[in-house]
Order: C-alpha cells, then sequence, then structure tokens
C-alpha cells in the first residue's frame, strides 16, 4: 500500500446534511432566489394562459377571470409576485458582479449598472401601463 | 471584560478516533490576541499535542484559515474578542477531509490549481535581450484585483457547489485563471477556455456569491466566475454567427 492510499483511509470525510442551505441567511437566500425560478415559470405559464383566453373571445376570457379570483390561485400569484420581487432585486444587485461596464475607459460604478436596470424597468412598465389603460 | 475564554477546538486523531470530538480550553481573552495566537498558547502552555498550520501570522501566507464559528476565517485575522464572552469554536476548514484536527487535507486544491494554468503563457517567448514585457498602469489595474489570491482555500470552505461536487473546479482557481487571462502579457486564454467549458468548471457555479464574501483578499471569485461565463457564452455566440471570422 502506498502513503497516500493509507493516508487517505484515515481522513475524515464530514457528511453534508440536507438542511446545510438553513445554516446560513446568505445560503438560504439563495436557495430562496432559485427557488424563485420555479414561481417565474409559473407566471409565465399563467400569462400564456390569459393570452390565450384572450384570443378565444369574451366567454373564455370571463371565465379565466372567474377562475383567477378564486382564493387558492390569488394566493398563490401572491406568493409567486413576491418570490418574482426577490428573484429582481436578487439579479439586479448581482449584474455590476458579473459585468464590467466601461464608459471612456473609466469603469462604470456597480450603482449605476444597477440603478439602469431599475430605470429599464420604470420605462418598460410604464410602457405596459399605457398600453393596458389607454 | 473577563480574563477568560474558552476554546472550543476539533480534536481528531487519526490513529485513534473513528470521528472527530470537540475539546475545550480556557484561554486569556486579552485585546490584542487573535484566534491564532489563542491556538499557539494552547500549544505551548497547555496541550502540545493539538496540530494545526500556520506561518506568517500577518494575513499574507493563507496557512492558517479553519473554521471559525461556521465561518471559514484567516484565524491571525479573527479576534477573539469579538467572540466574548465566547465558548469560541473553531474547526478545520469546511468541505476539506480532515488530517489531524484542525489540519485538512488540501491534495484536491493542489491538484486543481495547475489544471487552469495559472501562469503567463506566449504563442512565442521572447527572448532576454528583448527585455521585459511592459504593461501600462491600467493594464496592471485590469487583473491586480484577482492577483491578490493567496490560496487559503477560505472560498472553497464557503462554497456549497464544491462540498456537494467535489469535482468543481472551485473559486480561487477560476479567479486565477481570470487573473492571467487579464494580463496584457498573456495569451493563453484559448488553452484555459478549454478547461473552464467543461462541466465541472465555470457552468459548475450557480453564483452562491459565498466566495466572496469570505475572501481576506477581497478578490471576488464569485465576479470573475460570472464574467467568464459571460466570455465564454459571447465566444459560442461569435462561432455560431461569424465561424469564419474567429478563424482568421
Amino acid at each position: 500500500m502506498t502513503r497516500s492510499e493509507q493516508a487517505g483511509d484515515l481522513l475524515y470525510r464530514r457528511p453534508i446534511s440536507v438542511w446545510w442551505w438553513t445554516r446560513k441567511r446568505t445560503y438560504f437566500l439563495f436557495v430562496m432566489r432559485e427557488l424563485s425560478s420555479l414561481f417565474i415559470a409559473w407566471l409565465v405559464l399563467y400569462l400564456l394562459l390569459l393570452i390565450r383566453a384572450v384570443g378565444r373571445g369574451e366567454a373564455a376570457y370571463a371565465d379565466f377571470l372567474d377562475r383567477a379570483s378564486s382564493p387558492w390561485l390569488v394566493a398563490l400569484n401572491l406568493v409567486a409576485f413576491a418570490f418574482v420581487i426577490l428573484h429582481t432585486v436578487t439579479w439586479f444587485s448581482l449584474t455590476p458582479q458579473a459585468m464590467v461596464v466601461s464608459l471612456r475607459g473609466r469603469r462604470v460604478p456597480g450603482a449605476v449598472i444597477i440603478g439602469a436596470q431599475y430605470a429599464g424597468l420604470a420605462v418598460v412598465s410604464a410602457f405596459v401601463y399605457w398600453l393596458v389603460t389607454r | 471584560m473577563d480574563d477568560q475564554i474558552s476554546l472550543r477546538v476539533t480534536r481528531y486523531r487519526p490513529d485513534k478516533d473513528l470521528e472527530p470530538s470537540w475539546q475545550d480550553y480556557d484561554v486569556p481573552l486579552r485585546e490584542e490576541w487573535t484566534v491564532l495566537d489563542a491556538l499557539n498558547h494552547v500549544k505551548s502552555d497547555l496541550d502540545t499535542t493539538l496540530a494545526f498550520r500556520w506561518s506568517c501570522r500577518m494575513g499574507i501566507c493563507g496557512s492558517c484559515g479553519m473554521n471559525v464559528e461556521g465561518e471559514p476565517r484567516l484565524t491571525c485575522a479573527t479576534f477573539l474578542s469579538d467572540y466574548a464572552p465566547g465558548p469560541v469554536r473553531v474547526e478545520p476548514l469546511g468541505n476539506f477531509p480532515i488530517a489531524r484536527d484542525l489540519v485538512v487535507d488540501i491534495e484536491d486544491f493542489m491538484e486543481k490549481l495547475p489544471r487552469v494554468k495559472p501562469w503567463i503563457i506566449r504563442d512565442e517567448e521572447q527572448s532576454v535581450d528583448d527585455g521585459e514585457y511592459l504593461q501600462t498602469p491600467e493594464e496592471l489595474d485590469a487583473y491586480k484585483q484577482f492577483s491578490m489570491c493567496i490560496n487559503c482555500m477560505l472560498c472553497y470552505a464557503a462554497c456549497p457547489v464544491y462540498g456537494l461536487d467535489p469535482d468543481f473546479v472551485g473559486p480561487a482557481a477560476i479567479a486565477l485563471a481570470e487573473r492571467y487571462d487579464l494580463d496584457s502579457r498573456d495569451q493563453g486564454a484559448r488553452e484555459r477556455l478549454d478547461v473552464l467549458i467543461e462541466h465541472e468548471g465555470v457552468y459548475g457555479c450557480t453564483f452562491v456569491g459565498e466566495c466572496t464574501r469570505v475572501c481576506p483578499k477581497h478578490v471576488d471569485p464569485a465576479g470573475a466566475i460570472q464574467r467568464y461565463k459571460l466570455k465564454a457564452a459571447q465566444q459560442s455566440i461569435k462561432a455560431f454567427l461569424l465561424p469564419r471570422a474567429l478563424q482568421s
């Protein structure tokens, strides 16, 4: 037996608990951020269902609205909305780490990149609001 | 302030123990003492059998990383008084196998580090007579942050991805790859990309960001990894859209 094999036998490998992500606030937030993508997927599906209902005419749309007001669906969508906010805020704040933006040879500060994303979100939201209410 | 604080230290004697256990030591609580000073006090005055790694005592060598109260820290830069009244839990760095007491086996990291070729690669080495490779201050700034890594492995201890999948190349190695990629004297980006776009390379990372939070040198390995992903993705899109442009 070689020395490294002997050493390997004597090493102690600590087991990792299934609940490792509850040990630290940052780990927990990370897992919630990952989980938020499921709720994003649900809201995309929900939007597609809404568009389909609109496409099928007034009766289908009224039917969709009727189902949308059920307490279960309202509760689910509220939870989903909370996760969407978490998703947006956490990813926006991570962007400057992943992207280095330079303007005229100078590095743009992280706060500006984050601010630009919120500004972009505000512009798109305002456009959608105008589209729906005009 | 009490004049004593209790250190709760992991003990593991590979020839005797099947698993680690705790041992408590009472040490003087001095304002200027770090956790490493307390361990050295234990070693010299209380129990000579305690094993741990250390060298420089000033955050340069990267040897004294341990988990203090569950957080990966350089023990030479972690003050006892911040944990008063105690006890202070001191464990071996997380995610690495324990060799003895507070000493972990770093074989895996030592094997991974050279895989990303963290040295300057040139297509053609210029002769010594031609002088040194010159660099502007801006070119130095481009990679300086990533060159501060001292290989202390705190980022590996903090990374849940590495804990769950030990094949992951890991934060420090990828940050070092980025350090050489961003160096104006280097021409080895292509070679490193081949290693890092594999499944266990950058795409293993899910951007937990804990590596950056625990880094004592503010290297930001998480940032380096995400930039690498962006670069790799841009490369793939370019190769798909402009296959001929890349060949020339």
